[in-house]
């Protein structure tokens, strides 16, 4: 007959498991990252000579936010709030205002033809400008944008953006650019 | 007589606890999983802005994160009130960013490189000068994939 061994003692294995699992749970940080995301322009190379870059004075809209916190879109003054409609209104331009951005047909892969606006949205600020403020109206850029693929995919996919799959996310995307150019800096101080 | 002889007390009997530990051990494999240590201090207080339109962050560990804001209330003797750029472990200055950038960068693979964020972590009180300080030395040492932190709000 053999040996029987002997058993090992496991009813503290639960207690052992559990020091380490008090351990984890009091280090764990399950906070996940979120933010909006931007790409920057690259810096313009210093060897080349600056070309005045001939864009449509219809396509082009600033944005301006000054060290109060106040902002301009255009040329009139506005609240946050508005902003969004503002911007929805220029980006789509439903009745072809010549004031307006012009459109442009671009052949998209996988989809056809359509009328895409060349608006870009130009974003200044002034050194003193909140952080917060500057936030908050890039994010009613965004969310301008994002309403606007909404609408796009409805009428087309018949689903909300974020439904849709990756090729169709990239027709909407190309359809709706996100033309945001966070301008250069200007130094006001020296004058 | 013996017959008679009542038990002592009538108990509930116990519920089995031979799965207690593996219970306790799925736990603690989860949490094992999805816990990430904090990998640096943060020297500085930053409440982050709100914003609606957030997206989430997809790759964590091709990121690197700047912190801007006033240091922390038992820092503030040393080094003052004013918003202050931390990195990694320290307080620096703009112009340092760019090693900083290089040493993040030489820490990546080959492949990776081009999918480098740096996040923005700013506090909502900040001024932009600073920011834009930042913005303009990522921009030169041609980190152009960033996103500003923000919280989820309505």
């Amino acid at each position: 007959m053999a040996k029987k061994t002997p058993e090992i003692n496991s009813s503290s294995t639960a207690d052992m498991a559990f020091l380490l699992l008090c351990f984890f749970m009091m280090t764990t940080t399950m906070d996940q990252d979120k933010g909006l995301q931007r790409r920057l322009p690259p810096m313009p190379d210093p060897n080349q000579k600056v070309e005045d870059q001939k864009v449509n004075r219809r396509n082009i809209i600033v944005v301006k936010i000054n060290s109060a916190d106040r902002l301009l879109a255009g040329t009139e003054p506005m609240h946050v709030s508005l902003l969004k409609d503002k911007i929805k209104e220029f980006l789509s331009n439903p009745a072809d205002d010549p004031n307006l951005p012009e459109k442009e047909e671009i052949e998209i892969e996988g989809f056809g033809p359509c009328m895409v606006s060349k608006g870009v949205i130009s974003l200044q600020n002034d050194r003193g400008t909140s952080y917060q403020a500057y936030i908050a109206v890039q994010n009613e850029l965004v969310k301008a944008v994002n309403e606007l693929r909404d609408e796009f995919a409805m009428a087309n996919f018949g689903s909300l953006y974020m439904k849709l799959d990756e090729d169709q996310q990239t027709i909407v995307r190309k359809a709706v650019p996100q033309n945001i150019s966070e301008a250069e800096p200007k130094d006001v101080s020296k004058k | 007589m013996s017959r008679f002889k009542q038990k002592e007390k009538r108990t509930v009997p116990q519920p089995p606890s031979g799965s207690l530990s593996d219970i306790v051990f799925m736990l603690l494999f989860f949490f094992m999983v999805t816990t990430t240590m904090r990998e640096t201090e943060t020297k500085v207080m930053v409440t982050l802005p709100e914003a609606s339109e957030v997206a989430k962050l997809e790759r964590k560990d091709l990121t690197s994160y700047i912190n801007i804001g006033t240091p922390m209330r038992s820092l503030q003797a040393q080094y003052g009130n004013d918003s202050r750029i931390q990195l990694n472990d320290s307080f620096k200055t703009t112009a340092e960013i760019r090693d900083f950038i290089a040493a993040e960068r030489d820490a990546m693979s080959e492949a990776d490189r081009s999918f480098m964020t740096i996040a923005i972590k700013a506090d909502e009180n900040t001024r932009m000068g600073i920011v834009t300080d930042v913005k303009q030395e990522l921009r030169k040492c041609s980190a152009l994939k960033i996103m500003y932190t923000a919280r989820k709000g309505e």
